[in-house]
Parts: C-alpha cells; structure tokens; sequence
C-alpha cells in the first residue's frame, strides 16, 4: 500500500518479513493469519448482535404466547405445515452445500467450491420462492393482520370452520380474533426479517461465487467463504427456532 | 529545548480534495469526518434547548405552541442522544486514538469503520428529514401506543433515523472489539493498555449487545404504524409496558455507552496532569466491565410507575444500587490519583476537575431515583431531566470537552489558546450548574418535564435555569472559534506537548497516516510516570 511519503517507504516495514506477501493481506495486518482471525472473530460479533436482534422477538413471542396461548395454538393451526416443512428440509440442505463449498475453497478445489455456492444459492431461492407462496396463502385468508385481518373468514367461507373451539378453551370468538392478529403480526415480521436476511445471504453468495470463480482464493486466503458460510449457517439456525415456534406451537 | 516543527508528512496532509477524505479509509481522517458531523449535530440540538430554555423563562407558555414545544423537546433529546451523545467519544476520539494507542497502523476493519460513519449520516438525513417535514412529538423514547398509532407527526422518519444510525454505532464496536483483541503491538498485554481502551472495551459490549435489541424494537413499531401489525397495541392485547421493557433494555446500557468512553478520557487525562500512575489500575479497568454487565439488570428502574410488579420493581431498585459500587470505585480511584499528585491546571485538566463534581452529583441523585419511594415523587418530574444531564451532559460532555483539548495537538499537531480554553472550561462549569441545579429544585418541588406552562412560583428558578443555559452555550461555542483559529495559528505542539506517557504521545503530531514508522517493542507500563519518565518527557 503506498503511503506517499518517501521517508516513509524506505523505512522498514512495521513487520519485516521478508518473503513475499499474499496479495489478499491488507497492509494494516501483519501476518495473514492475524488477518484471517481478525475476520473470523469480527464475523462472531456480528453474529452476536444478530442474536439479540433476534432475540427481542423471541422475548416479545414468547411473552405473548404466554399469554395468549390458545390463540398461538388455533393460529399456528390454520398455518399449511407442508411448505413449511419442505422448507426446513431445503434449508438444512443448504447449510450442507455451503459447508461442503467451504470445505472446497479450503482443499483449494476452485470448480467445487463455485458449484457448491451455486447449489446453496438455488435452495435459497426455493426457500425464498416458497415463503413468497405461503405470504400469498395469508394475504388471500385475510390472516395478514390490519383492518382486513379476519381470523375466521377464510374457514367459514369455505366451509371448513377452525375447530369451534372444544374443551378447556376459555377465550371468546372476539378476543381471539383480536389476539391472533398479535401471532401474525409477530409471524410476519420474524419470517420476514428472517427472509430478509436470506436476501441478503443471496446476494453475498453471489459475489463470493463470482471471487470463487475468478480464483481469488486459495488454500491461503478462504476467509471470505468461511464467513458466509457461518452467517447463512446463522441464518438457517434462525429458522430452525422459527419453524416450532410458529408452525408447530400444538400440532401433536 | 529545541522548537518543534510541524511535521511535513502527516496524514491530513496525505491527500488533498474532498475526494480523499470521503473515500478514506484512514481511522483518523474518519474520526475528523466524525467530529465535524456530531458537532454540526450537537448545535442543531442545542438550537432546540434554546427553544425550550426560552419558552420556559415565562410560566405562561407564550412563545411556542404546546404541540411546537413537545417537538421541540423531542427533536433535542433524539439528536443529543442518538447523534450526538452516543457517537461522540468513541467515534471521535477512540476512532483516533486506538489505534495508536495499541501500536496499530489502523482499526481492524478500515472500510467497515468508513462504512459506519456512512450509515450514521444517512440515519442523520432521515432525522433531518423528519425535522424539516414537520417534526417529531413522541419524546426521543417514543412510547407506545403514542408513537404507534396516536401521534400524527413523522414518527416513522424519526424511527428509521435511529434505527439506521443504531448500526453505525453496532459497527464501531464491532470495530473497536476485533482491534483490541487482534491489532496489539506484540508485547502490549491486556494490563498494560491504556484505561482508555479497557472503556472503548466495555462500551463496545454495550454496542454490540444492546443496540440490536433497540433496533428490533424499532422495527416492531415501524410494522404496527405503517402495515397495521399490532404487537403493542392494547386494543387487540398488546402490551405498551413490553416496548419500554425492550426500550430501556437498550436504552439505559445506552447511558453507559454515553459516559463509559468519558470515564475512559478522565482516567488519561488524571494520570496526565498528575503525574502519578493512575490508582488501582486493575480496579478501575474491571470496573468498567462491571458497569457494562450491571448496566444490563437495571433497565426497570425507568418504569416502577409504569405497571410493573412490585417485587420486579424492588429487584430492580436493589440492583440499580449496585451500579453505584463500579461508579465509585472509579471515582475514588481518581481520587486517590490525586491525592499528593504533582497536579496542574491546564484546560483538559479543568475540565476533569469540572467533571468529578458534576459526575458526583449525577451519580448520588440517580440514587435517589433508583430508590422506590422516592421515585414515585420524583419520576417525571425536573429531577431527572436534572439527574441525567448531570450525567449526559455534565459527565458525558465534560470528559468529551477535556478529550477534545487533551488530544488536539495530536490531531492537529499544534495548540489552541491557553488562556481562552481554561475561561471555556469554566463558563461550561459554570453555566452548567446555573442550568440544571436549579431543576432538581424545582423538580423536588413537584414541576413535571415536558409541559411547556408552569405555575407563576417556578419562575425564579426556571429563569435562572435559561440564563444558565446562555452561559453554558456561550462556554459550547467559544471552543469552536480558539480550535478553528488554532487550525492555521496555533503553535505547533509538538510530539508531546503534555510530558504524558502511552504510545500515541510517542508518535509525531499529526501522525503519519500509520501511525508509527516501526511497531512500538519497547512496550512501557501504563502511566509510567516515574520522576525520571516525566522529566525526560519535559525535555521533549
């Protein structure tokens, strides 16, 4: 990195090593492993504030479930299970190919590690392309919280009626519509900050994928691809507590 | 003794244009950016202080409308607090400072750190944005249900403001964390780093653990205002107490990412002028831990008025005791760094003398609002906007002053007026307690915050307040005009105008744009002020 003065190019570097550096070493790190686990640790961080960004949810959810616990269960009922479910499964998967792309970039295989992000992008997408199905289900059930929101409207109109409600449930025809627009209002923003990130994922993935290709990474320099790979393995983690949470609250 | 001379390279001199400061990547240029941003900020927000300083020399409420007014009382709290207070020292000074403290040529992540001060200027338009659509009346704590379907002003403007500028203050701790652990010269181990740095430590915990939390909260009441959600609306079962829980979760760690870094400043700046190595290093370093981890219990102590139980609200008050113990034991650290110190009076030094009064009153009379009883007298009322600009401001912004004047002829290379500084630290000192003692008083005696009117009999003391004010932003506005004249006039200060130990006095002024030319070896002790350190030092 030229600094532009001439006194201070000739003097001696503040690490002298004398070999050659890794084109990939920033010239405010020493050693490319400093580099690497300054990365790594920054990415834990950073996973760290995810976690309590998350974690106000979870706090508020479960307050609410808490409370309100037989409008959880009746709304997390009229959820479909099925996308949901093939939802997680695509998920795990592409936390595997994201793994297995990062095993590559560290054995330096550049052909495998491109494909396997590419692997990982394509189930991302399904995920997504499915959520963008199951937001339409809501929006045509009226389960989208707001002044069209009507718990009830969907079941009685096709006839199917949720389940009047049986034994043991003490909360009245009103109150649970009012108090499932609070388990939507929450399922919304969750999965949505939660495909957000996904979005995200993508996008970062694409551009890793490109670097793969382009053979900026070795059996040296990989951080890059490490550190998407544990945020997207951060992300799926998230919905792995969200799919029990919103989908399954009595489902057994 | 040699004159210096100003250094031919440094790094305000490595790059000319506009250009080169926007796309630097340089932590000391990005503190400079930061520091011209949050002062053009503080005097926004203080433009609002005089608004309501003068609304309030009569009982009668005669200058503003009360909706004018509630705007302009939240519009001064959301920018002191989220785009002044919070970014100040940190972003300024320990943005500067760190690494050159620590023997790094730059923060761990150089464009993350340029990236952050991006953020928080865009999280700054959004705010202005707001202010210039109409303003804002939630009070800077937006409380639900006000803010999430009553108030018709530019709620969402605001909130997008703060949420955004959350990440920039995410990302320098972020930052600050990383560097500490990874970028130390070799042979600099965690005892022998600058207290400075152990508070940038614990401020960045708070950072990155709390801002997040604040964040999602956010985005809960932008959902339930703009799409409809109800999560804290009481009319489908929301819970309103919920949102200040999660709203003070960040909010009050945020009184310590406001003061930490100044209590970090003040112990540089003790050790400095005294000449002693500072007492009890390793308790005053744990102690800003401590405050960061008790910092998280004590969020309650906001709302024992606003519904929670009582067995909650005694644990909460017994713990907000316990701040008090890591308070202290710094307090009386520096005390005992004092005492039979070699001291001088140089203006950071005034500044600090400044500050141990203030903190001291700010810290005693939280006390009495962590106490149940009399809180429920006091909550609401003048005590606590009293109570918590004694910190915020007589603690916060003392340690930030004395650290703008402590460091400068590093930054700059050269000083500013000897004798204008000492007058600004007393005018501040002064004006200060003008301000705001008066508000305990009235406060005690029962006036509420945020009303515009008064009773006839609160004025003689609302009246000294506003001309308190006068004094004190006399005392904020003179530094502005001796700093920038020192820019092209002042004498050039030399390496270490200040005889002070620590590794960024070591390195020319203004520093290259690496800081030093080799890594420092020869690591000293902290505070190494021996008789023959500082007379060495005397002789630079």
């Amino acid at each position: 990195m030229s600094n532009g003065y001439a006194h201070a190019e000739g003097a001696p570097s503040m690490h002298g090593h004398d070999h050659a550096h890794h084109p990939a070493l920033q010239h405010h790190f020493s050693t490319m492993s400093q580099q690497r686990e300054a990365g790594v640790l920054g990415m834990w961080v950073f996973l760290l504030t995810e976690v309590l960004f998350f974690g106000g949810l979870f706090i508020t959810y479960t307050l609410y479930r808490m409370w309100y616990y037989e409008a959880f269960a009746l709304a997390s009922k009229s959820i479909e299970i099925v996308p949901g479910l093939i939802n997680t499964v695509v998920l795990i998967g592409s936390s595997l190919t994201m793994a297995l792309s990062v095993r590559s970039a560290q054995t330096n295989q550049r052909k495998a590690t491109v494909n396997w992000l590419i692997a990982t992008i394509i189930l991302g997408s399904v995920f997504l392309g499915i959520k963008v199905y199951e937001y339409a289900l809501k929006f045509e059930h009226h389960h989208v919280p707001g002044a069209t929101f009507d718990f009830f409207g969907h079941a009685e109109a096709s006839g199917e009626g949720h389940e009047a409600p049986a034994e043991g449930v003490t909360m009245g025809r009103d109150q649970i519509q009012r108090t499932t627009q609070i388990f939507f209002s929450l399922y919304f923003v969750m999965t949505g900050l939660h495909a957000l990130h996904m979005i995200v994922g993508i996008v970062i993935l694409f551009i890793i994928a490109w670097m793969a290709h382009k053979g900026r990474f070795d059996s040296e320099y990989h951080a890059p691809v490490e550190m998407t790979g544990l945020y997207w393995h951060f992300v799926d983690i998230v919905w792995i507590f969200l799919f029990p949470l919103l989908y399954l609250v009595e489902r057994h | 003794m040699e004159t210096p001379v100003y250094p031919a390279h440094n790094y305000l001199t490595n790059g000319h244009g506009l250009k080169s400061w926007l796309l630097t990547k340089d932590h000391k240029r990005i503190a400079i950016l930061y520091l011209i941003s949050i002062s053009a900020f503080f005097f926004l927000g203080g433009l609002f202080a005089v608004g309501i300083r003068l609304e309030l020399t009569t009982p009668q409420g005669d200058l503003f409308q009360p909706d004018t007014y509630n705007k302009f009382f939240t519009l001064h709290g959301v920018i002191m607090v989220f785009f002044f207070l919070i970014p100040s020292v940190p972003a300024v000074l320990g943005n500067f400072l760190i690494p050159p403290m620590i023997g790094a040529k730059d923060l761990a992540f150089p464009r993350i750190n340029l990236l952050s001060w991006y953020i928080y200027v865009v999280g700054g338009i959004f705010t202005l944005f707001a202010i210039v659509a109409g303003g804002v009346d939630t009070g800077w704590t937006f409380y639900t249900p006000y803010s999430a379907a009553s108030s018709s002003t530019n709620v969402v403007p605001t909130a997008l403001g703060v949420f955004i500028s959350g990440f920039s203050s995410i990302l320098t701790g972020l930052n600050f964390i990383v560097t500490i652990h990874r970028m130390r010269a070799p042979g600099l181990h965690w005892f022998k780093l600058p207290l400075f740095v152990w508070a940038h430590y614990a401020t960045s915990l708070i950072q990155v653990l709390g801002t997040p939390v604040v964040a999602i909260t956010i985005v809960m009441v932008f959902a339930e205002r703009a799409f409809g959600f109800g999560i804290f609306d009481p009319q489908r079962g929301g819970d309103p107490v919920l949102f200040q829980h999660l709203f003070w979760f960040y909010s009050h760690p945020a009184v310590y990412i406001m003061i930490l870094p100044a209590l970090g400043v003040i112990s540089e700046i003790v050790s400095t002028f005294s000449r002693k190595r500072i007492f009890g290093y390793s308790f005053v370093a744990f102690s800003s831990l401590a405050i960061a981890v008790f910092g998280f219990i004590v969020w309650a102590h906001h709302m024992f008025v606003a519904g929670i139980t009582v067995y909650a609200a005694m644990v909460f008050s017994f713990l907000s005791f316990s701040v008090a113990i890591p308070s202290a034991v710094k307090v009386f650290n520096w005390s005992a760094t004092l005492h039979r110190g070699s001291l001088s009076f140089e203006a950071p030094m005034l500044y600090v003398y400044g500050f141990f009064g203030l903190f001291l009153i700010g810290g005693l009379t939280g006390l009495f609002l962590a106490t149940l009883g009399t809180d429920i007298h006091l909550h609401d009322t003048y005590f606590v906007v009293a109570h918590f600009h004694y910190i915020m401001v007589g603690g916060a912004i003392m340690g930030y002053l004395g650290g703008v004047h402590f460091w400068w002829p590093k930054m700059i290379g050269r000083m500013y007026s000897e004798f204008w500084s000492r007058i600004s630290a007393i005018l501040v000192f002064v004006g200060f307690n003008l301000t705001f003692f008066p508000q305990f008083v009235l406060g005690y005696m029962g006036m509420p915050r945020r009303y515009h009117m008064y009773p006839d009999e609160f004025q003689v003391l609302n009246v000294l307040s506003s001309g308190g004010a006068a004094v004190l932003g006399l005392g904020y506005l003179l530094p502005v005009i001796y700093l920038l004249y020192s820019l092209k006039y002042g004498e050039v200060a030399g390496n270490n105008p200040w005889g002070a130990s620590g590794l960024e006095w070591r390195t020319q002024s203004p520093p290259l744009t690496e800081n030093f030319l080799e890594v420092p070896t020869d690591i000293p002790e902290a505070y190494e002020y021996t008789p023959k350190v500082v007379r060495e030092a005397k002789l630079v």
